[in-house]
Parts: C-alpha cells; sequence; structure tokens
C-alpha cells in the first residue's frame, strides 16, 4: 500500500508538468491523485465494485480539488485533471482494443463496457461535487441575504 | 465620435484574446465563457454574450459594435497559462489592473512560452509511465522498460507532432513505436509481461483532460463543444488502440 502511496503522487505529480501545471501546484497535485488512488485501491480491496469505486475515488478529488483551488486562488481544472489521471481505465481500455484485434468480440465487448461505465462514473463523480458546491453557494448566498 | 468608439473595441479585443489563450490552454468551455463576460462586466460592458466552441469563439456585445470572431486552430495543454488569464481577469474584477495594462500583459503571455523544457517533460513522461506499471500491479522487473518505452514513446509525440501537424497520426506513430519497443524488451528477456509494460508507457498518451473536459462540458449545457471533444478524445484514443493493435497483428 505504501508503495501505490508513493508511486501514484510521483506519477500525478509527473502529469502535472506534462500538463505545465504551476511549479508551485506540482506537489498539491501529487497530493491529489495519490488521495484518489489510495481510496480507490481501498474500495478494491474492500471487494467494492470498481465502478462504485471509481465514482467514490473521483468525488473525492473532485472535493480536494475545490478546496485547494479555493485556498491558492487557482483555477480548479489543474488539480482535478492530475487527479483523475491514475482513475482513467487505461488497462481495460488497452485489454479490450486487444480483443478486439484478437478476434474474441464477446470479451472486448465486455471489457469495453465495462471501461466506459468507469469513465462515466469518474465524470458523474466530479459533477456531483460540482453540483454539491453549487448548493452550498447558493444556500450561502440566500442565507446571507435574508439577514 | 471615433474616442467614444474605441474603449468598447478595445475591451472587445481584450476579452478575446483572454479567451483564446484559455482555449488554447485546455481550459473548460463554461471556464471560458465565464471569464470573458466576467472581464467585459467589470470593464463597463454589462451585457455580452459569448460562445465559445474548440475551434473558434464568437463575442458580441449587445451595441453597436460589430460581433467578433476568433479561430482556433492549434490546442494543447497549458495550465499555467489559464492560471495566469484567471489571475488577470480577477485582478481586472477587482479594479487592480485597467484594461490597457491587461491587454498588454495578456499580449506578452500569449507569445510567451512557459512550457517545461522538452527533456524534463520527456523524463516527467517515463517516470510517471514507471509509475503507472506498479499501480496496475506490475513487477518492479518492468519498472525499467515501461520507464524506457514511455519516455521514449512520448518523444517520439513530441517529435513527430512538430514534423506531421496531425495529432492523431503522432499519437498513433508514438503508441506503434511503445508497441514495438515494449515487444522488443519483453522477446529480449528484459521485461516479463508485454500488457503491463505496454499499459504503463501509453498512459502518458491517453486523452484524460478531453474526457473530463468534454463529459463536464456536457453536463454544463454546452453540447456542441462537450460532443466535439468527445469526439476528439475518441479519435485520440482510437489512435492509441490502433497503434497498439497494429503490433499484435504481427
Amino acid at each position: 500500500m505504501f508503495i501505490h502511496l508513493i508511486t501514484s503522487f510521483i506519477a500525478s505529480a509527473g502529469f502535472g508538468v506534462l500538463f505545465n501545471a504551476p511549479k508551485k501546484s506540482l506537489l498539491k497535485c501529487g497530493f491529489v491523485g495519490m488521495v484518489g488512488w489510495f481510496i480507490y485501491i481501498w474500495l478494491v480491496t474492500l471487494d467494492y465494485d470498481a465502478v462504485i469505486s471509481s465514482l467514490i475515488a473521483a468525488f473525492t478529488i473532485a472535493v480536494i480539488s475545490q478546496i485547494f483551488a479555493r485556498m491558492y486562488k487557482t483555477p480548479i481544472i489543474i488539480f482535478s485533471v492530475a487527479g483523475i489521471i491514475p482513475l482513467v481505465p487505461g488497462g481495460l481500455a488497452y485489454d479490450a482494443m486487444r480483443n478486439f484485434v484478437e478476434n474474441d468480440y464477446n470479451t472486448a465487448i465486455q471489457l469495453a463496457a465495462k471501461a466506459f461505465m468507469i469513465s462515466g462514473a469518474i465524470a458523474v463523480g466530479l459533477v456531483i461535487s460540482e453540483v454539491i458546491n453549487q448548493i452550498i453557494r447558493k444556500v450561502q448566498f440566500k442565507s446571507k441575504r435574508s439577514y | 465620435m471615433e474616442n467614444e468608439y474605441s474603449p468598447t473595441i478595445e475591451v472587445i479585443e481584450l476579452c478575446l484574446l483572454a479567451g483564446k489563450i484559455m482555449l488554447q490552454g485546455g481550459a473548460e468551455t463554461y471556464r471560458v465563457e465565464d471569464t470573458m463576460t466576467r472581464i467585459a462586466a467589470s470593464l463597463g460592458i454589462p451585457d455580452s454574450h459569448s460562445y465559445v466552441t474548440p475551434t473558434g469563439i464568437i463575442f458580441s456585445t449587445d451595441g453597436i459594435e460589430p460581433a467578433k470572431l476568433i479561430r482556433i486552430s492549434e490546442r494543447s495543454t497549458d495550465l499555467y497559462k489559464v492560471t495566469l488569464v484567471n489571475g488577470i481577469s480577477r485582478k481586472i474584477g477587482s479594479g487592480e489592473l485597467d484594461g490597457k495594462r491587461a491587454l498588454a500583459r495578456l499580449k506578452e503571455i500569449e507569445t510567451a512560452d512557459y512550457t517545461f523544457p522538452v527533456y524534463q517533460q520527456v523524463l516527467a513522461a517515463s517516470i510517471a509511465s514507471g509509475c503507472f506499471l506498479i499501480m496496475f500491479l506490475g513487477q518492479w522487473m518492468d519498472f525499467i522498460p515501461a520507464m524506457i518505452a514511455g519516455g521514449l514513446g512520448f518523444a517520439t509525440f513530441i517529435y513527430v507532432h512538430r514534423v506531421v501537424q496531425i495529432k492523431f497520426f503522432s499519437e498513433f506513430i508514438a503508441s506503434l513505436f511503445i508497441g514495438i519497443l515494449a515487444y522488443v524488451f519483453v522477446k529480449a528477456g528484459i521485461g516479463t509481461e508485454l500488457d503491463k509494460i505496454i499499459i504503463g508507457s501509453v498512459m502518458p498518451l491517453v486523452p484524460g483532460l478531453l474526457i473530463t473536459n468534454a463529459i463536464r462540458d456536457l453536463m454544463a449545457g454546452h453540447l456542441v463543444s462537450g460532443l466535439s471533444k468527445g469526439a476528439e478524445a475518441f479519435l485520440t484514443a482510437f489512435a492509441i488502440g490502433a497503434g497498439i493493435a497494429l503490433v499484435f497483428t504481427f
């Protein structure tokens, strides 16, 4: 597990470099990616489905990114993108592609559907956190107005 | 008469330039539109309309000024520029910067090159590839092959993209190269698991940013940009897959 933490941290920070994130935010990118991957791996080892695990991990990533974006006054996209990268089902998509090439269409379709579900789950996780954020903002706005 | 016209035109130019830099840096569509209308509002044009798609921006103010259009032909990912423009928009909003100085600053940002040097990018890609290999439960023995394949693959991508301006083609070549390298490593006995090495080293090319942006745009109601970004992501994924698949057919 410790190795997972370190590798996911480095991988996410590395992606920060590829996306040319500001140098100051590289460590934070790594941190966001590390937390997301930790939650994903932890849930998967607890025998939860990969789709649910991705959803929860993506949601957590989005929440942390929003907090960071507020704290450092930077666009949220910097943190969320680097954090999301480890969750992207690259392995599954690859397996699907390989089975397609080997004419094993049944397995390929199954794997592709699963990869599609996981990427959908990641997106939904991001959107849910954004919706909650907007609701909180609106409620705050209203309560401030009523005073 | 001339004096009354020029401030508005200047603001329009400022907004378009800000939008252009952000869009080219890979910002989400709603953020680009939001930033443009905010800058316009804080510089005295409350009712402005911006229509942003991945390939062009239309910006118009309610009034007699003509609507202006900017064509975006080249998009990359440069989050640093997005951050800078975001900061400028904040400063304009708080009144720290006036229109003229903001425009000068934006022009500076547009021409400047803030990207990391190529060798650092390649290094980052190769380290990330190695780490992905471990995260996908690969063996430590494959760490070095994945690093080499990932780094060289990314370097190929950058180089081919400079020569041929078609993004999908350079991704195809890069993934083909990664596939061949991984195959050679496994045949030579340096690597053990072909699948894991390829997955790890292909990760730097995967369009993760595009996919998440596409779905967020769709959810935010920017249907045109969402669909076109989704198509771009799909094509990229297909190019990578085709490159790898070609190796397996041998």
